[in-house]
């Protein structure tokens, strides 16, 4: 094969990752074995909130095959891990220590020769609870009297702020006023958390193998919290199934590298699916009041948003996504010159809260998106007709929103109009309109989004080194997990040597062999690792030219890369050295080929987009089938539109489920009463209508290769798409607003409510305690600082 | 998600599962496609001690003409329901319903003897089999002997099955020609129903409930309503007399009586076109 320098970029080549995962070869955390290892398991509360009384280990301890079991009294742990501290007072040990403060929490560590011995103990501790007082409902959590995880809070309310504009909503001529839900939902990537630690290693003192999206960050972390050199520990995150915001070092994961330290023998954690879905952060989990303020002709004058934000058991970090991209992006899309942005985050007795697949941008995009629905509805001005008229215009680009956001670049009206064209959102209507006159029994419902959101922003390492058979190694910071980084990667340094894809080999993932990095979260990797392989490809290619001009005595200037895996003279065919001698000579005078390089810190990208989402309502039972999906997804420059395309899909799975299926219920106790498969409505390829995707190309100015995130964008624009579908097929008979998800039984209420006359109103006042909450101060500031740079 | 130790024993024929059953009394249960006892094994909300597997019992697993009735083995996969010539062309409303069993991997190892003996007031085949008016034999120490299906289900996972019986054969009346409709609600494809009708329209009206109550339970209301001629509409009003359906995850009692209500009426409509 010929290959010209610069014709992978932008072209769908296929997955390189691919043949070893169909082939079985995969080398996921479970699939590791290890001479000696031990097999640990936990006993978790399965209580909501309660005081430890005793725990009694004897009988477990006496089992066959057990090693150890141990509650926190017994070993000297660290705490939890936490990405982010939203309190002092909030800690979590890593287990549980007095009381338990969700079911699941894990509170007795049982080590075994097998999974099935630890697991056969583990049933046979016993442990006695004095049941304390619950709180589940995020609203009652304000009330300061509601039974409280750490009394020098005195209640659950971890942080409450009043920020933005005193009086955002003067001048308007009309105030549409919304209470939303966006509900708590399970994560449940196909792989659960997974961790073997091994001690027993010459080159390290501890060899961790994590099912994780940023094994720098672990290192750094574990190492921290158990006092170690992290020159002394290795992580590597292995093939990972699936992660999508969770997957980090867990306090399980502190467990069993304590015990493995302690044991001096490799220690295996697997979370089974059942304990995944109690044990696993959740996300989203906000309940948001929102009034927007407009004027008769459709144009927005300010908006107040009260909201309160789920930090779950413990005060999980992801409670602190309200007040950071979910408040970053509450202008959306639009112009809106005066914004309010109240914010309480409290603790529950639930699973704690951390970052799921867009992790406070969806929240975002959902209320804006819904608000602006039902403006159109109230002033009767047609849904697009009114985002148009208040969209942020292409020439106005970079602009500082009114939440402090540095948008890069934009053309929404750009996205707005393919995807109508692409939906045909005229004809749809007309068939709507038939629908509703004759009176069918499955109504059509169109919904409509707009959205703008947030990835990226930092720096991040590469290495690039050509080797002297001509194989060029490239590594990266950034650690997929199924994303296609190797292939993305490849492509881009391919482009820049000239190679084929098979010449580079792709090496991520392993702090022993990457020097540092960032690792992958908030759909950051092309956009800062694919501009730092890009970089740094480019600074090897500028020295192997040199030392060419130097070998065939030209200039620098002269020396081009010949795209058949060479470089020569421009104008002179016959001169050139491949790859293979240039490096052989290079590492003969001592200077290998070899280029380590940091990015600058680069800004955060905005990736925007238009989602059309058609569905049909059973009017008899309320039953919502997604007829279709329509998607424009502007991520930027593409590098390979395949990928893209995955991670579409793979965000409009994630974004249509929230609308429609997923939510983690509990009980008034706190008893998770969809903690299995069977209850906990994860979708399937039979649920979901075919998507057509499509992609608008504006370029981001804030890194080399114009990328934006992508993987997360989908989710953002999917989700709001479908719930306003939903709602604009009951419309015509008054229904102004339904709740995710939207279930059957929510949509049939609705239609019954409509029918009688009942509906209820949208909206309702918050609970006073969100008036009380002191206005920003430097400490918000601060707080807001870091929820900012929790970018998952 | 792993099952509690226990020990495993294979039969060979009906009258061996039969002598092990009596053998190892409460601490045994019988296995055929662990579709429903394995999932109980594994939250360890099931934990006996000696499994008795008759799947591979051979002979059970067949799908028989025998005069006016339809004889199937009582380990008659879901799939074999759902692929039979013979059931498609004599008693379509089990072929259907089979089909509408989970997922195919469900399908390739759930048997209806195993879902009948489970007894699950959400499970579908149950429901056919009693609006089919169905008769099921089971095989004890003193022989067999002959359960109506509308005897057989007495309370929630609670069946006519003694202790130390197998279910051996299913069946059913030949129904070819015969109007029927399976409605089944659901919120994911590979759900079990939320609710769901079974009916059978053959000189008499045949219609069970799926999830509302705490057994499979026949419409008798509705049937009668349309022996004494009323409308589709009317008899469809009477769907949720008698019953009592739960409140959980999936739908409040409330909105499953609506559901019985809608889902009876398509389930008679579509049954008499
Ligand atoms: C993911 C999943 C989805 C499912 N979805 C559905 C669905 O949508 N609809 C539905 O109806 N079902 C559904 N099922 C259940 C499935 O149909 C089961 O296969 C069936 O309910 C039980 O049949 P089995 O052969 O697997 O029984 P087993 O699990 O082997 O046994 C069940 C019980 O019956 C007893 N038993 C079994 N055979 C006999 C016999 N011959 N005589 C006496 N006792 C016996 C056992 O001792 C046990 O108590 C689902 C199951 C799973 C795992």
């Amino acid at each position: 094969m010929t290959v010209g320098a610069g014709t992978f970029s932008g072209t769908p080549v296929r997955r390189v990752e691919d043949p070893d995962l169909l082939r079985g070869a995969g080398t996921f955390v479970d699939n590791l074995k290890i001479d000696g290892m031990l097999s640990l398991s936990f006993v978790r509360s399965p209580i909501a909130h309660a005081t430890i009384r005793s725990v009694d280990v004897t009988a477990a301890r006496e089992m066959p095959g057990v090693v150890g079991v141990y509650s926190a009294a017994d070993l000297e742990l660290p705490d939890a891990p936490a990405l982010m501290a939203l309190h002092p007072a909030a800690i979590r040990p890593s287990l549980a220590k007095g009381t338990v403060n969700f079911v699941g929490d894990p509170v007795v560590a049982v080590v075994a020769e097998t999974r099935a011995a630890a697991m056969d103990a583990a049933e046979l501790v016993e442990i006695d609870y004095e049941p304390l007082g619950v709180v589940v409902d995020m609203e009652e959590a304000l009330d300061r009297g509601s039974p409280a995880q750490f009394e020098s809070l005195g209640g659950n309310v971890v942080i409450g702020l009043r920020t933005g504009s005193e009086d955002p909503l003067a001048g308007a001529d009309v105030v549409v006023r919304g209470r939303f839900e966006n509900q708590r939902v399970a994560v449940v990537p196909m792989e659960g958390s997974a961790i073997v630690v091994d001690p027993t290693g010459t080159d390290f003192d501890l060899t961790v193998h994590l099912s994780c999206q940023m094994p720098h960050v672990a290192r750094a972390g574990l190492a921290k919290l158990l006092g170690m050199d992290q020159e002394r520990v290795r992580v590597i995150a292995p093939h990972v199934g699936g992660a999508f915001g969770a997957k980090h070092l867990s306090a399980e994961g502190v467990v069993a590298s304590k015990l493995a330290l302690e044991l001096g023998r490799p220690v295996k954690w697997v979370e089974t699916r059942s304990e995944n879905l109690v044990a696993m952060a959740h996300g989203r989990g906000q309940v948001q009041y929102v009034e927007l303020g407009l004027r008769r002709d459709g144009t927005f004058v300010g908006m107040r948003c009260r909201m309160v934000g789920d930090a779950g058991g413990y005060g999980g970090f992801g409670g602190i996504l309200v007040l950071g991209q979910t408040k970053l992006m509450a202008q959306g899309v639009y112009h809106i010159p005066a914004i309010a942005f109240d914010v309480a985050i409290v603790t529950t007795n639930t699973t704690p809260m951390g970052a799921y697949r867009g992790a406070g941008r969806p929240e975002a995009a959902a209320f804006v998106e819904r608000i602006v629905d039902m403006a159109a509805d109230e002033l009767g001005i047609d849904p697009v007709e009114l985002r148009r008229k208040n969209f942020i215009r292409p020439d106005e680009f970079p602009l500082t929103t009114v939440m402090g956001a540095d948008y890069d670049s934009g053309d929404y009206g750009a996205a707005l109009d393919e995807v109508l064209r692409l939906a045909d959102y005229d004809a749809l209507r007309r068939e709507q309109d038939e629908r509703r006159r004759r009176g069918d029994r499955m109504q059509l419902g169109i919904g409509v989004s707009t959205y703008v959101e947030v990835t990226g922003g930092g720096a991040e390492f590469s290495e690039v080194e050509v080797h002297d058979d001509g194989t060029i190694t490239v590594k990266a910071g950034t650690s997929a997990h199924g994303q296609g980084h190797a292939t993305a990667f490849s492509q881009i340094a391919a482009d820049q040597f000239g190679v084929p894809i098979e010449q580079i080999r792709y090496v991520q993932s392993d702090t022993a062999l990457v020097a540092r990095g960032r690792g992958t979260g908030g759909s950051r990797s092309v956009q800062l690792g694919g501009t730092a392989v890009l970089q740094t490809s480019k600074l090897v290619v500028e020295r192997a030219k040199e030392l060419v001009a130097e070998l065939l005595e030209t200039a620098p200037e002269d020396v081009v890369v010949t795209g058949d895996g060479r470089l020569g003279v421009a104008g002179v065919p016959s001169k050139a050295l491949s790859w293979g001698e240039v490096a052989r000579v290079a590492a003969e005078r001592g200077a290998p080929l070899l280029v380590q390089h940091d990015t600058e810190r680069a800004g955060s990208t905005y990736p925007f987009g238009a989602h059309v989402a058609v569905v049909e309502v059973d009017m008899e039972t309320g039953r919502v089938v997604p007829l279709r999906h329509v998607a424009v997804d502007d991520c930027g420059v593409i590098v390979n539109p395949m990928l893209v395309d995955g991670q579409v899909h793979g965000g409009l799975a994630s974004g249509i489920s929230q609308a429609l299926w997923e939510q983690f219920l509990y009980d008034d106790d706190g008893n998770p009463i969809t903690s299995t498969l069977a209850e906990y409505a994860m979708p399937s390829a039979a649920e979901l209508p075919s998507f057509v995707t499509a992609h608008t190309e504006t370029p981001s100015p804030l890194n080399d290769l114009g990328a934006k995130g992508i993987g997360e964008s989908a989710t953002v624009g999917s989700t709001p798409a479908v719930q306003n579908a939903v709602v604009d097929a009951l419309s015509h008979l008054g229904v102004r607003h339904i709740d995710m998800p939207c279930t059957p039984e929510r949509v049939w209420r609705a239609i019954t409510a409509a029918q009688a006359g009942t509906l209820p109103d949208p909206w309702r006042e918050p609970r006073p305690e969100m008036a009380g909450f002191p206005r920003e101060g430097a400490a918000g500031e601060e707080l807001e600082r870091g929820a900012e740079s929790v970018n998952l | 998600m792993i099952p509690a130790a226990f020990e495993y024993v294979r039969a060979e024929s009906a009258e061996e599962a039969v002598a092990l059953l009596v053998e190892h009394g409460d601490d045994a249960k019988l296995i055929a496609g662990g579709h429903s006892l394995l999932p109980l094994m594994k939250l360890r909300l099931a934990t006996p001690t000696v499994l008795v597997d008759i799947g591979r019992v051979p002979g059970l697993s067949y799908i028989e003409e025998r005069g006016d009735e339809i004889a199937i083995g009582a380990l008659a996969r879901h799939h074999d329901l759902e692929t039979s010539a013979v059931l498609k062309e004599q008693v379509p409303l089990l072929a259907a319903t089979a089909h509408q069993v989970g997922d195919p991997q469900v399908r390739h190892r759930g048997t209806l003897g195993g879902t009948l003996a489970h007894g699950d007031p959400a499970s579908d085949l149950p429901a056919a089999v009693l609006a089919l008016g169905g008769t099921l034999v089971a095989q004890g120490p003193n022989g067999r002997r002959e359960i109506s299906a509308l005897e057989f289900f007495r309370g929630f996972l609670e069946t006519a099955l003694g202790a130390d019986e197998v279910l051996v054969e299913i069946r059913v009346p030949k129904a070819a020609g015969a109007g029927w409709s399976f409605q089944k609600f659901n919120r994911r494809a590979q759900d079990w129903a939320i609710v769901g009708v079974a009916a059978v329209v053959n000189g008499t009206t045949g219609i069970a409930l799926v999830n509302m109550g705490s057994t499979p339970l026949r419409a008798t209301a509705v049937e009668e309503a349309v022996r004494s001629g009323a409308s589709v509409t009317d008899a469809a009003a009477a769907a949720s007399q008698g019953t009592d359906p739960p409140s959980d995850v999936n739908a409040s009692s409330e909105y499953r009586r609506h559901l019985a209500t809608v889902l009876v009426r398509r389930a008679l409509e579509e049954a008499s076109s």
